[in-house]
Formats: structure tokens, sequence, C-alpha cells
């Protein structure tokens, strides 16, 4: 056991220090990824926009955005959604290799876009963009109560909260991997 | 020296081990959004008040256990009623619960020759396998779809054989269908029940002239005022095996969630004629605590 330690202790210093000019980054193929200095967000590789995208019908008429704030309620909503899920114990894994300044805007887009409050959607789909991220039920049950809370704050009538969540829940499908 | 080589090992291989664990079930860690787990009825199931649901009890969701535990009472105009249990839900699929029911026949237990305060007594053990669907996610339109059976024991056979019930245990079956519909702030549940129980079971099952199984039904509407509140109608309707006048049943319930492990429920019921003892009207208090 002793001597076990004690060679694997020597080994150690035995060891060659690496070269002090090797880029680490070219040795693995890391490639630098740069925000968008006007942005802010990371470059996507090419995809088909449409508003389609959205997963789900928009309503018919405005009515509904006014509960929200307009335009500008809903966006601090969807801001504040993604900042609390950050936060969150339960979740926030999810989000921490995530680009969360594009995901504030698509996100804030796609609520503006279902709320009829005549955005529209430039992000991805909802397989594409949950693709791989390993989503539970559990964890989608955290996503809505940060949005509830979120919706709260901003002094949204719980019907219509409702209302929104109704467009959202039917996408679970789409996002639910295990 | 040996020892300490295999404790070494035997935690090398425990660690390693633990990617492989991390999928494993949560206990008690809950997942369900508030009240989706539903309250606790009259015979132990997830569900309204009186009305089973196609929930499953306990807060875990699918990679976790939950369990939960109840207590009821029903004050009624001739008759107290007391019941309890507990419920286990395992990975939001299965539910196994247990309740035991005491029925206090009060004065009328004189008028019946069963002695001033006597207590009808039962217990029912019950399964239910969620077979489809989610009460909150997916297709709008599908349900969540539960198949249910709870085996009833009386503990009063000799009062069951005395008002011409032919079994003191008998098997109930339940399918059930339960959707939150999020547009409209409602929940809607329907459930069919294959009984033979007289009076829940506290009076048997069957009749000694024949009557057995029939089909019943069990309807539920709630309204979602806030994460925490529904207010909502059911109802209930019960085979009259034994000619005694039984009525279907009826509810207005209140549930609230004082905190995300604890949920209140009133209710104005009706359970109309019991043992010829006409317009049992009362209140139901109960209060569950799940995890």
């Amino acid at each position: 056991m002793l001597a076990t330690a004690a060679a694997a202790i020597a080994l150690i210093f035995l060891q060659q220090a690496p070269a002090e000019d090797i880029d680490w980054d070219a040795e693995f193929g890391v490639e630098e990824r740069e925000r968008d200095p006007a942005t802010g967000e990371f470059p996507v590789d090419p995809y088909e926009k449409s508003n389609a995208n959205a997963g789900a019908e928009p309503f018919a008429n405005g009515r509904l955005a006014a509960a929200f704030g307009g335009r500008e309620g809903i966006r601090r909503i969807a801001e504040r959604t993604v900042e609390l899920s950050e936060a969150d114990p339960r979740i926030a894994e999810i989000f921490v290799a995530h680009d969360t300044v594009r995901l504030k805007r698509t996100l804030s887009e796609q609520f503006c876009y279902l709320l009829g409050a005549g955005c529209d959607y430039t992000g991805r789909d909802m397989r594409a963009t949950h693709d791989g991220l390993g989503i539970r039920t559990a964890d989608l049950n955290a996503l809505v109560e940060n949005l509830q809370q979120a919706m709260r704050e901003a002094g949204v009538p719980f019907a219509a909260q409702n209302r929104l969540l109704s467009k959202l829940a039917p996408m679970s499908g789409d996002v639910v991997e295990r | 020296m040996r020892t300490p080589c295999v404790a070494t090992g035997l935690m090398l291989a425990i660690l390693s081990a633990q990617p492989a664990h991390a999928d494993d079930l949560e206990w008690f860690e809950g997942g369900k959004l508030v009240l989706t787990n539903g309250v606790t009825t009259i015979e132990g199931t997830s569900g309204g008040g009186i009305a089973t649901w196609a929930t499953i009890a306990g807060l875990e969701m699918d990679n976790g256990v939950g369990v939960s535990g109840h207590a009821t009472i029903i004050e009624l105009p001739d008759y107290g009623w007391q019941s309890h249990g507990v419920a286990v839900g395992i990975a939001n699929r299965v539910e196994l619960s247990y309740a035991r029911q005491n029925f206090d026949t009060r004065d009328v237990g004189t008028a019946l020759g069963l002695g001033e305060g006597y207590v009808l007594n039962q217990d029912i053990f019950a399964a239910k396998l969620r077979l489809l669907g989610d009460v909150v996610y997916g297709d709008p339109l599908l349900p969540q779809v539960s198949l249910g059976v709870e085996y009833k024991r009386s503990l009063d056979g000799d009062v069951a054989a005395a008002v011409g019930a032919a079994r003191a245990e008998g098997l109930d079956y339940t399918l059930s269908a339960t959707k939150l519909f999020l547009s409209r702030s409602v929940l809607v549940n329907a459930t069919a029940r294959l009984t033979e129980a007289n009076q829940n079971g506290l009076l048997g099952f069957g009749s000694a002239a024949g009557a057995g199984h029939s089909l019943q039904f069990e309807g539920s509407l709630g309204y979602q005022l806030s994460r925490r509140a529904v207010i909502g109608a059911e109802v209930r309707t019960k085979p009259d095996n034994l000619g005694l006048g039984e009525d279907d049943w009826f509810d207005l319930f209140a549930a609230y969630a004082v905190t995300d492990n604890i949920t209140v429920t009133a209710a104005y019921v009706d359970l109309g004629s019991i043992a010829t003892f006409e317009d049992q009207r009362g209140a139901f208090l109960s209060a569950q605590v799940a995890f």
C-alpha cells in the first residue's frame, strides 16, 4: 500500500512540465464563441424563421395582451421568468450553458406573439430549442411556477395567467425528453 | 492493511456508480404543481371530496415517490363521520392507499336497535394506475385517465347481514378521466364506478335478494380562483341494493393549499337518506398533508 503510494508520487514528480507556449484551445479544437457586439447574443447556426416555430396559434385579439401590460410588460415577465429560473436550484443547471440573453429575447417574442400583442417569433421551434437538455416534467413544473411568480409580481389576473399557460402546456411533448 | 484497501475499493465503486444513481427515484422531494395531486376522498383515494379522480396522490412527478396523509370529518343532522388514511404515489403513475372510515350512528343507533352511539367501521385498501394523459400537459383535449380498484372491508358484518346485504366485503372498480382546461381555469372529472357497496360499504355489499355490481357515475367541476384555491361541485350516483331509499350524493367544495404541502377542504354535502333517516345535509372538513 505504502509502496504503491510512494511510486505514484514519484511518477507525478518525474513527469515533464509541458511547454509554456502551447495553444491548448487549438490542441483540443476549442472554438471561441464571441457575443455579437450589437445584440450581446452568441451566434447560432442558420435556420428558417417562422411564427409557426412559436408552437401555437396566437390569441385573435390583443385584449389579453393588455392584462400583461402590453409588449413592455410581456418582455419584463419573460426576462423575470428566466432570471428566477437561473436562480432556482431545481433547474438552474439547465440554464448554465445557455445563452440567456438570446433566451430572454426569444421567450419574450414567443409570449408576445402568442398573446396577440403583434410580435413575430424569430426563435427556433420547441423541439429544436429543447433538444438534448434532458428535461423532465418536474423541471417543466418548476419553470411554470417561476412564470406564475413573474406574472403574479406583474399583477396579471390569474385567469389571464392560465390563458397563456393554455398555449404553452400542450407543447410539453416537444420539451420533455425523459 | 487489507480492510482499508477493500474499503477504498468499495468507496471507489460507490463513487463511480453515482452517475447511474442520479436517475433513480427521488423520495418525498415534491415536484407536482400545487393542487394537481387533488385532495383526498372519503375512500382515501386522491380526487375531490366524494369523487375519485384520475390524479395520483403525493407530490412526486415521474422521477419520484410521494406520500400523503389525511383526516376528514362530516357533521350530519343524525350522524357523525370520521375518516383518515395514507396514500403513496409512485412516479405519478401508481397510487396505493388505505383509509379507515368510522361512522357514528349516535341516537339513530338506538332507533335501529344497534345501541346508542354504535359506530360502523370500514377499511379500504385501494390501488390506482394512471393509464395515459396528463391533467395539465399534452393535448388539451386528452384527459389524464386512471384505472382504480378498491377493496372494502366492513368491520360490522352482522349489521350488514341484518339489513339484507349479501357480503361484508367487496370490490369497487373505477375508471376516471380528469383534465384542467387552462384556457377556462376549469377542472373537469368524470368517473365510472362499478360497485355493489351499500352506503359506501358501511352497510355491506350487494343484497341477499341478489343485487350485485352496477355502474355508477361520479362527476366534479372545479374553478381555479388562484394557484392555491379552487371551488367546485360534485355529484355521485349510488345504487339502492337494500331498498332503503339510498340517495345520490352532492357537494359544493372549496379547497385551499395553505402551503405547498398542506391542503384544507371545506364542503357542504348532501348525502340524502341514510338508513331511512332523510335529509342528511351537513359540513365536510378535511385536511391533507402531502410530500
